[in-house]
């Protein structure tokens, strides 16, 4: 052990074994980046397809398999991966810990995150192609009617279900027994929070995400007949193994996205987090209600009536803890001393576009309109309002808000304002048209479509590509202030910050909280 | 906000760059690739071996190994004092929370279980709300459980099944429930159960031992547990082979084969992993004269594991043999 004040190693040897939870973020939100980039070059395929009615670029096989990564690279590869890179980097810096409880293990969630991607993206070029099926994989396209490449597809799926069960023990052993003295709960940054609550529903779901495609290796490869009628088993069974997953999967990507916002409103107001005690149980509740309203994305594979009513049910209470916390950020922001920042802006842009994919969330829950709504484009709108513009915009805005606290330099503000003007207008342009595309009838992950779509599908996809283009734009902005920003050592780099993490030196020393502050 | 106190503070222990990290994952990769590549083979090569089984065992001894020396490592962290109490705790955290995380693998078994119990069988058979497309679908098939006969079959087999689906699932002659086995003590799992019981009740007793700082009686204790759950496992063996030699019960047998084989293979498969555990435990105390009356994680932990996997074999008592 030696001696406690030294930095990191040199060279490739440093990320490989390391186990500093700052290193270890970084290599996160890197992956994440890159993943971003992957999936969202998958995404241009698509919209460049979709530019006009016809089949103009790709196969239909193909585009499929485009739709399939597109959405599998983003969630598991980019959003997901960039909240616990923001984890490993804050976590303990927030509650004045050393590390993360655990660092070798910390560094093996890490590692076997890019082997597991690389599987998953070289499918592409085996026989029969990429997984097809879309990102959610509903049984019989998934096991009777897969390419071959669905066995590896399966296997890396256990292999980020593994590095996410991990990541969040991790955290939860960090969180619960790492916290300064006087670190109390209820004293604890909201980002530590959100980020405690989502491990523990990682925990609780990634297994059950694991025991669903165990099913079907187990129904392509032995013989069983879990998702197979004629065995006694029934596909329907697939779709609830999976949303049973798959809902607390969506709040799993939103909540540290919530938290996000949580810290950075505050700061720009100038005022402290409005009702932060009510955000701690409206978190909470989310978290609870998102185990009980996965049916809602089955409203119409024939489930019994009373199934349809309760699910409903619940699904429009979760509005009720959700609209808690849009209160909240805006009674933050009353009378605040505000000014716009870029991270600023990304939450405000959060705030609003975030707010509209609650409604249209809202609209999707009423069981009789969602026949309707149902697998159109107006899907695909409300789950890029609140996934892009919620959690990736929060992202967006982590990054600016803690950059420059991370490497000790300031990132252009004007290169900053202009990256969430061209993302936010982008955007928009992109999904705001697919609602009306939706209500009117388009189905999603189709190659090709009615003439009377063309018009908006256009603007669409120039709107996909302006919002593409403006994060090679953030690319640049954030390797120009890691390079050549202008440099600070200013502790707070916010006047009206709060918290641990800003009491550190800047740029943060390569071990911070040896000996943790005392709380009071 | 605050202020630096350094006052009878026990330091936490990070340790320094390790290697463990990347030989698990390169064991780990090698492994999960080589074994979708043998499946793959299998499934729809053309019976030209491609090396699969070849990577597949070179990287589970290669993760193997690495799991042996980060344990091992842990080990010696610990008795080197490295360790200090809120490092333990970090430690028992991440146990619970991982077993919890097991616990949640298995809902999702039981939860396939429960489902097509009571929804899909009975509409497959033309009753309830779900059940209106059974004149067109599955003509005859009657529900019950055991399932000895499936909708395949019920309407005559692959041939005349008018929608397309994946294999032929036989129907079987006997299954694994209470009641159909030729005599009371000649049902195993009973059996099954006095063992597993008793082998969670002989862990606590080596408890006690080590608490009482007894060694003698933990490695006696202990000793009798592992044997306990070496001879469970040993049962199970004999139960899958009259399963499929005697009975016709594979996993072919439509979704009761299915869902008998998957909850008790993976409960199975977790009874090896507890025992193994519990086997270093003893291994470590016999010949290594570890573990004091305050100093026993690796064991506190593999018996927590233990009485996990016991729990859950109730539960599969009850659901899968039972009832
Ligand atoms: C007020 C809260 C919300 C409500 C009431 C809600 C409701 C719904 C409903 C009913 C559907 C199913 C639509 C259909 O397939 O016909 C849906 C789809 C979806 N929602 Fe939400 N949602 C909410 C918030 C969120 C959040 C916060 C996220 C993620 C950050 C999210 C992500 C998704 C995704 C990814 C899908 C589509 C899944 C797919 O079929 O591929 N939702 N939502
Ligand atoms: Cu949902």
């Amino acid at each position: 052990m030696g001696d406690h004040h030294h930095g990191p190693a040199k060279g490739l040897s440093r990320w490989l074994f390391t186990t500093n939870h700052k290193d270890i973020g970084t290599m996160y939100l890197w992956f994440s980046f890159s993943m971003f980039i992957l999936g969202g070059a998958f995404a241009m395929i698509i919209r460049a397809e979709l530019f006009q009615p016809g089949m103009q670029l790709v196969e239909p096989a193909f585009f499929n398999q485009m739709t399939t990564l597109h959405g599998l690279v983003m969630v598991f590869g980019a959003i997901m991966p960039s909240f616990v890179g923001l984890a490993n980097w804050m976590i303990p810096m927030m509650i004045g810990a050393p590390d993360m409880a655990l660092p070798r293990m910390n560094n093996w969630s890490f590692w076997i995150l890019p082997p597991a991607f690389l599987i998953l993206a070289g499918t592409l070029f085996m026989e029969g192609g990429a997984p097809n099926f879309g990102w959610t994989f509903y049984a019989p396209l998934s096991t009777t009617y897969a390419p071959p490449s669905v066995t590896y597809f399966i296997f890396s799926i256990h292999v980020l279900g593994l590095s996410s069960i991990m990541g969040s023990i991790n955290i939860i052993a960090t969180v619960m027994n790492m916290r300064a003295p006087g670190m109390t709960y209820m004293k604890m940054p909201l980002f530590v929070w959100t980020w405690l609550i989502t491990a523990f529903l990682l925990v609780a779901v990634m297994p059950v995400l694991a025991g669903a495609v165990t099913m079907m290796l187990m129904d392509i490869h032995f013989g069983t007949s879990f998702f197979s009628a004629a065995g006694g088993g029934d596909p329907v069974l697939f779709q609830h193994i999976f949303w049973f997953f798959g809902h607390p999967e969506v709040y799993i990507i939103i909540l540290p996205a919530f938290g996000v916002v949580s810290q950075i409103i505050p700061t720009f107001a100038r005022k402290p987090l409005f009702g932060y005690d009510s955000m701690v149980y409206a978190t909470a509740a989310i978290a609870f209600l998102s185990f009980i309203v996965w049916a809602h994305h089955m409203y119409t594979v024939g489930m019994p009536v009373a199934g349809e009513l309760f699910f409903m049910y619940a699904t429009m209470l979760i509005a009720v803890p959700t609209g808690v916390k849009v209160f909240n950020w805006v009674t933050t922001m009353w009378r605040g001393a505000m000014t716009f920042e870029t991270p600023m802006l990304f939450c405000m842009g959060f705030l609003v576009l975030f707010t509209i994919g609650g409604f249209t969330g809202l609209m999707l829950s009423i069981a009789p309109a969602d026949f309707q709504y149902h697998d159109s484009y107006f899907v695909v709108a409300h789950f890029h309002y609140v996934m892009v513009a919620g959690a990736v915009f929060s992202m967006s805005a982590a990054v600016y808000y803690w950059l420059p606290k991370w490497c000790g330099r300031m990132y252009s503000e004007t290169m900053g304002k202009t990256h969430f003007w061209i993302s936010f207008i982008g955007f928009n342009i992109a999904f705001f048209p697919q609602h009306f595309v939706g209500l009117a009838g388009m189905p999603r992950r189709i190659p090709d479509y009615a003439l009377q779509f063309a018009d908006f599908n256009m603007m669409s996809s120039i709107g996909a590509f302006i919002y593409g283009a403006s994060q090679i734009l953030f690319l640049y902005n954030v390797v120009a202030t890691i390079v050549a920003g202008k440099p600070t050592s200013e502790a707070k780099t916010w006047e009206g910050a709060e918290g641990l993490e800003w009491t550190v030196a800047t740029p943060a020393p390569y071990h911070t909280f040896e000996t943790p502050p005392q709380v009071r | 906000m605050t202020t630096q106190s350094s006052t009878e503070y026990e330091k936490y222990y990070v340790p320094e760059k390790s290697k463990l990290a990347v030989c698990a994952t390169i064991g780990l990769i090698l492994s999960t690739f080589g074994a979708a590549s043998v499946m793959n083979d299998m499934t729809f090569g053309d019976g030209a071996t491609t090396g699969s089984w070849g990577i597949f065992w070179f990287g589970l001894f290669f993760f193997s190994a690495t799991l042996f020396g980060w344990f091992r490592m842990a080990i010696k962290e610990n008795r080197a004092g490295l360790n200090s109490a809120q490092l333990k705790k970090s430690y028992v955290l991440g146990m619970f929370w991982f077993i919890f995380s097991e616990v949640m693998f298995f809902l999702a078994f039981f939860g396939a279980l429960f489902y097509v119990r009571t929804l899909v069988g009975p509409w497959l058979a033309g009753e309830g709300e779900g059940g209106r497309m059974n004149h067109l679908l599955w003509e005859g098939f009657n529900y019950q459980w055991p399932m000895p006969l499936t909708p395949q079959e019920a309407v005559g087999g692959v041939a005349n099944q008018p929608v397309a689906n994946m294999g032929t699932f036989q129907s079987y002659e006997q299954s694994m429930a209470f009641g159909e086995a030729a005599a009371w003590y000649l049902w195993l799992p009973m059996w099954n159960t006095i063992v597993l019981l008793s082998s969670s009740f002989t862990v606590h007793v080596a408890h006690m031992g080590l608490l009482d700082g007894n060694k003698r009686k933990f490695n006696i204790w202990l000793g009798i547990t592992v044997a306990l759950g070496m001879l469970f496992v040993a049962l199970q063996a004999l139960e899958y082979y009259e399963a499929y030699a005697h009975f016709g019960l594979t996993l072919n047998s439509g979704i009761y084969g299915s869902t008998f084989f998957m909850l008790t293979g993976f409960h199975g498969f977790h009874v090896v992993m507890g025992m193994t555990m519990l086997l270093i435990q003893w291994l470590r105390s016999v010949r290594g004269g570890h573990f004091t009356a305050d100093d026993h994680f690796g064991f506190e932990a593999s018996s927590w594991y233990w009485h996990f996997v016991d729990v859950v074999w109730v539960f599969l008592f009850l659901f899968v043999y039972i009832l």
